[in-house]
């Protein structure tokens, strides 16, 4: 193919569009209705998921030792401990510190408890991260096992109930943006189908007069990937500014509460990416098959 | 130039359109098509230009055998015909001038040549001074010369017509076919469907006459021959 011809087909790409004002009008505000939905709830999922995730991370599991256990033995149960399958990393927490722990945890409260100092009733500890939060239970059963452990903690049934919660909403936000994007290609190519069978005689007229189908398709190609970029400039604008503002009222009056948003960057750039990519290459989907079907003359 | 040995076309559904074939037109002839409706001429021009492919037999155009095409050399095989139908086929959302142009853009002219080519032609059709204006804005006289003008712009040897004058008023059809004089007379070759019996009367040429899908009567100073 020439320069020129390539030159051709992007002007004619950019006249149809012009021409077909209220077609191409149709088409863009189609695909940015549907991008709009998808990104919304892409960016909700997401959260949902870094949420999760940060609850899940929080999981540990506590093993308290035997009181009659020697502390020069300590390190080598750590190294023991580490040695287990699944098992990320392993602290030691002595008796005091858990006190202290827990007095700072209780708050004023708290300070009922300061007289113990001189008597703990605490054990010391070591505090067990898994690679993978679902192994919490799994692990506790093994490290339970060991004779030095007294008692192991991770939060008994708790744990399991946050897993199927954390699990539900991640599956159910799954299924939503998946079905978002599939009716979003469905409408979005449909819209595109309805402004090319519109023109279904001027491509058999292209046809008669000598254009090969590689000819023909070109501007059309264009425009598909044209407007469906099109369609996504709104949404990214709307997300973008939404996201950021939403991301400061949460920060600023939920700062302290363990809740946390994924950053505006890199999630909006990628949201953005995503967005446009989408748009185009469901552009140019939806007119190249209304096309094709079209050539066969 | 353009001939046709043993040509058989039977439709899909049952239909057959033409029943054996066979005609050889010479370079810069005028031939007229005649008969009846439904008798095989729309499916005889639509052969010409690969519109249908024959079920038997050659068609050889400018030295190729229409029958023996692929799919993919059918644009090539075009470039090298013009068409004109009943109904223009125009492209509406396109000017007088990029109707025009259109043709010569599907084979890579420069721009230079296509402006000069293209006026030259709408020149020719006395169209130069609506270039701009749109299918829709003309008569359909205007828009009949415009396809014309099209379909003569990348200069084929053959120049193929299927009722060029079926939706026109008589006097606009007499202006039609002054063109087609012109294109005859600079030497290219011009197959035209026609239902017209006073254009074929006055306007004295090559008569081949279909019926039944047959050719049932070719005269080289023929008549029209039908009462309708």
């Amino acid at each position: 193919m020439k320069i020129r011809t390539i030159k051709r087909h992007l002007v004619e790409a950019f006249k149809s569009m012009g021409r077909n004002g209220w077609m191409s009008f149709a088409s863009i505000s189609a695909v940015t209705v549907t991008l709009l939905l998808v990104s919304v709830f892409l960016a909700i999922l997401l959260n949902i998921n870094h949420i999760a995730s940060q609850i899940e991370d929080d999981v540990q599991i506590r093993a308290y030792i035997e009181r009659t256990e020697k502390s020069e033995n300590y390190d080598a149960y750590q190294k023991q401990l580490e040695n287990l399958d699944k098992v990320k990393s392993v602290k030691y927490q002595s008796k005091e510190e858990g006190l202290d722990e827990l007095i700072e945890s209780l708050g004023d409260e708290g300070e009922a408890f300061s007289s113990l100092k001189d008597e703990n009733p605490l054990r010391d500890a070591f505090i067990i991260y898994t690679e993978e939060p679902q192994d919490t239970a799994a692990v506790a059963k093994e490290v339970d096992k060991l004779k030095f452990v007294n008692k192991v903690e991770y939060g008994q049934g708790t744990v399991e109930k946050l897993f199927k919660v954390t699990d539900a909403a991640r599956n159910v936000g799954i299924v939503l943006v998946l079905g978002l994007v599939f009716t979003a290609m469905f409408l979005i190519s449909n819209t595109i189908k309805l402004t090319i069978v519109t023109r279904r005689r001027e491509i058999e007229i292209m046809k008669l007069v000598g254009a090969t189908n590689g000819f023909i398709r070109w501007p059309f190609f264009i425009e598909g990937f044209a407007l469906g970029v099109m369609g996504a400039i709104l949404p990214i604008i709307v997300i973008a500014v939404g996201y950021q503002a939403i991301f400061d009222i949460v920060n600023q009056k939920l700062g302290t509460v363990f809740i946390e948003l994924l950053p505006v960057t890199p999630l909006i750039p990628q949201l953005s990416i995503l967005m446009l990519l989408i748009g185009g290459v469901i552009g140019v989907w939806g007119s190249l098959t209304s096309v094709r079907k079209f050539l066969k003359i | 130039m353009i001939e046709m040995i043993d040509v058989w076309k039977t439709y899909p559904n049952g239909v057959m359109a033409l029943n054996g074939i066979d005609v050889y037109i010479e370079k810069g002839e005028f031939v007229y098509v005649v008969g009846p409706s439904g008798a095989g001429k729309s499916t005889f021009i639509k052969c010409m230009y690969r519109e249908e492919k024959p079920t038997q037999g050659s068609i050889i155009i400018n030295g190729t055998n229409l029958a023996k095409v692929k799919e993919r050399q059918i644009p090539k095989v075009r470039r090298k015909m013009g068409v004109i139908f009943q109904d223009f086929k125009l492209l509406p959302r396109l000017t007088v001038y990029e109707n025009v142009a259109f043709a010569l853009e599907v084979i890579e002219e420069t721009p230079k040549v296509i402006r000069e080519r293209v006026m030259e032609v709408l020149d020719l059709v006395k169209l130069k001074n609506k270039a701009r204006m749109f299918p829709d804005e003309l008569s359909g006289g205007e828009q009949q010369r415009v396809s014309i003008a099209r379909s003569i712009v990348n200069r084929p040897p053959v120049v193929i017509a299927d009722e060029p004058t079926g939706n026109l008023d008589p006097e606009t059809a007499w202006e039609i076919m002054d063109i087609f004089k012109e294109i005859n007379d600079r030497g290219t070759t011009v197959v035209m469907a026609t239902h017209n019996k006073e254009i074929v009367n006055t306007i004295t040429k090559r008569v081949i006459a279909i019926e039944g899908g047959r050719i049932v009567r070719d005269e080289a100073k023929g008549d029209y021959g039908y009462e309708d």
